[in-house]
């Protein structure tokens, strides 16, 4: 079995956001990156789990990202994975990302696709759906449960007000959320072994990008808290009701 | 080349995010000059015309029942066809799992340019550009959308759902090819009675200030009196006080109810991430020093156990509840 996770880097949950460039570009300066925290917790940690019940399974790992977010890769190769892929490229279209993905996974055969259920920057949630739709395989969006037997897969994923347990032959691609994994934080043999697991660059093959950022907005800043005293929920409720005019 | 609109549904009932679509996509056809157009998969208990008071006129509906389950791959194979049929330019779903599990499969069938999670309507007045909500909702990006096809997925609460005079859509029985499904469904547990969470207009959500499981009772008892959904911060959902899904923040669910009530919850910057475009924030909180409270609108500073009961009483005589 081969499995293929998707990992990108995002900013650390307590960066500041801020842009510059006349609001055109995220501040980078001095920002700490993180594996985007779906892909970490839920998509590399279910795939190692996976690997470590089946020791033949190989495991790799793909980011489309500049040279930059090579530290972010050797910390995912310190949780688990045999191997991980950089294509060489800077993008925030989530298509031009897919194209690129989709070409490593259809070269790769793999049996598995596994992605975040989104990134915590740009909030697409789209690239795993256009991973799977470019390749023509099934895709099984949220998930929050994945098991495997032979080439089958039993997933629970998150529908409108609820969950649904489906099943689907392999190659599949899954976007995985919370419940698919526990947090895992590596070992210092885990961090040592991926400083000699290969990292491979491949340069992007062409794809078109559809959209384009122009720029960024802050939202309002909240005007300051009214504080009621402890002893009055009752003028609490009123401002709800009156002034507010939530309930 | 009207706007079509994906309309989805839970066991035949129309939800309020594809209401919210419905209302948002006439108006994006209304501002470019063209009429709205529904398209429905499955089959519907409720009155689809009725829809017709959203600002659509008509509704392609496929009704057959193998696609009462969501197979985003061949969903997308219908409104593909559909996007054909009707010539469509712009295609509007619910930043939902459906629209999230749809969308993008869509946009790389029609190599049609995808924004999702839009709070405004396009904005026209040079290329397509749509407002959305980016870094969990700790900014907003305006995206263009460079293609002549263009989906977009609308955010929960972003956009009312606004009725206008009674007006009727008319149902057409669009005829689709169907391609078998690959994704077979083994069974469904849909969360009983309660008001999805993505969707609540008010949210009732604890800490770990409130203790443990045994403390929720006060939180559900002031849910029910609002009609509200109940939220957890992540430590409480990782001890399993609570269940996964009532996870907010900004590696668990983002949502922007109109009002968002934390009681026990110290307001970290990954919780606030996923609920500070709720409209209005009530924080209860024995730490005055609690950060929520420079996110909040209203605050009390005291201890929860003793505030909240009060409040439920208030509510009460608010709701003329006995
Ligand atoms: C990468 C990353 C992602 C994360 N994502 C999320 C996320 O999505 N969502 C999330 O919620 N967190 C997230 N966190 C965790 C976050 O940093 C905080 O640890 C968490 O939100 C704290 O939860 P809490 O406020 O319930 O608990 P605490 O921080 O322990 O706060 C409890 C609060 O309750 C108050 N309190 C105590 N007793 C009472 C009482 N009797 N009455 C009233 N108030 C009382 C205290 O004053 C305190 O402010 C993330 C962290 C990381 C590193
Ligand atoms: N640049 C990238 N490189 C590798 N994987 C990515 C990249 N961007 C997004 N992904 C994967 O796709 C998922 C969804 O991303 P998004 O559609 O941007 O929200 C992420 O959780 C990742 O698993």
């Amino acid at each position: 079995m081969k499995i293929l996770v998707c990992i990108s880097k995002s900013p650390d949950t307590t960066a500041k956001i801020a842009f510059t460039d006349n609001n055109t570009k995220f501040a980078a300066a001095g920002v700490q990156w993180i594996i985007n925290p779906y892909d970490e917790w839920y998509a590399l940690v279910r795939a190692i789990e996976i690997k470590e019940k089946d020791p033949s399974a190989a495991l790799h790992l793909v980011t489309v990202a500049g040279a930059d977010a090579e530290p972010v890769i050797r910390k995912a190769l310190a949780l688990g994975g045999d191997e991980a892929i950089r294509v060489n490229a800077d993008s925030q279209d989530s298509f031009y990302i897919a194209a690129q993905i989709a070409e490593i996974a259809q070269q790769g055969s793999y049996d598995l696709v596994f992605t975040g259920k989104e990134t915590i920057d740009y909030n697409g949630s789209s690239v795993g759906g256009m991973i799977a739709e470019l390749l023509n395989l099934p895709y099984v969006a949220l998930a929050t449960r994945f098991e495997i037997n032979g080439n089958t897969a039993t997933i629970t994923r998150e529908i409108e007000g609820g969950e649904e347990t489906v099943e689907v032959s392999t190659p599949v691609v899954v976007s995985c959320q919370k419940g698919m994994a526990e947090a895992r934080i590596p070992n210092m043999r885990g961090i040592m072994a991926a400083r000699t697991k290969p990292l491979k660059v491949t340069e992007p093959v062409a794809a078109d990008s559809l959209t384009s950022i122009i720029n960024f907005e802050l939202p309002p800043a909240k005007e300051g808290v009214k504080l009621i005293p402890a002893d009055n929920p009752g003028e609490l409720v009123r401002l709800l009701h009156e002034e507010a005019k939530v309930i | 080349m009207p706007v079509l609109i994906f309309i989805d549904q839970s066991e035949g009932h129309i939800k309020k995010a594809s209401l919210e679509a419905l209302s948002y996509g006439s108006q994006v056809a209304a501002q470019a000059g063209t009429v709205a157009e529904g398209i429905v998969l499955g089959s519907v208990k409720d009155d689809l015309s009725a829809l017709g008071q959203y600002g659509i006129q008509k509704i392609h509906h496929v009704s057959d029942q193998q696609l009462d389950h969501v197979d985003a791959q061949v969903f997308t194979g219908i409104i593909a066809q559909a996007v054909q049929a009707t010539g469509a330019k712009i295609v509007v779903f619910a930043n939902n799992a459906d629209g999230k599990a749809i969308a993008p499969r869509l946009s790389a069938r029609l190599k049609a340019a995808l924004v999702s999670g839009a709070v405004a309507l396009p904005d026209t007045t040079n290329g397509f550009v749509v407002k959305k909500s980016v870094f969990s909702g700790k900014a907003f990006a305006h995206v263009a959308l460079n293609t002549d096809i263009k989906i977009i997925t609308l955010n929960a609460n972003a956009f009312p759902a606004a009725a206008s005079a009674e007006a009727k859509a008319t149902i057409i029985s669009f005829n689709a090819t169907i391609d078998a499904t690959k994704v077979k469904s083994i069974s469904v547990n849909k969360v009983k009675g309660e008001v999805p969470l993505s969707e609540a207009e008010v949210v009732v959500s604890g800490g770990r200030g409130l203790k443990g499981p045994e403390n929720w009772g006060m939180v559900e008892e002031l849910a029910k009196l609002l009609g509200a959904a109940t939220a957890c911060s992540r430590p409480v959902a990782d001890t399993h006080w609570r269940p996964h899904h009532e996870h907010v923040g900004q590696t668990g669910l983002a949502i922007a109810p109109n009002l968002y009530i934390a009681i026990g919850i110290s307001g970290a910057i990954q919780h606030l991430a996923g609920v500070n475009r709720s409209k209005t924030i009530v924080v209860i909180n024995k730490d005055p020093e609690a950060p929520f409270f420079k996110a909040a609108d209203y605050g009390i500073v005291g201890d929860a156990f003793e505030i909240v009961p009060k409040l439920i009483e208030e509510v009460k005589k608010l709701k003329g509840v006995a």
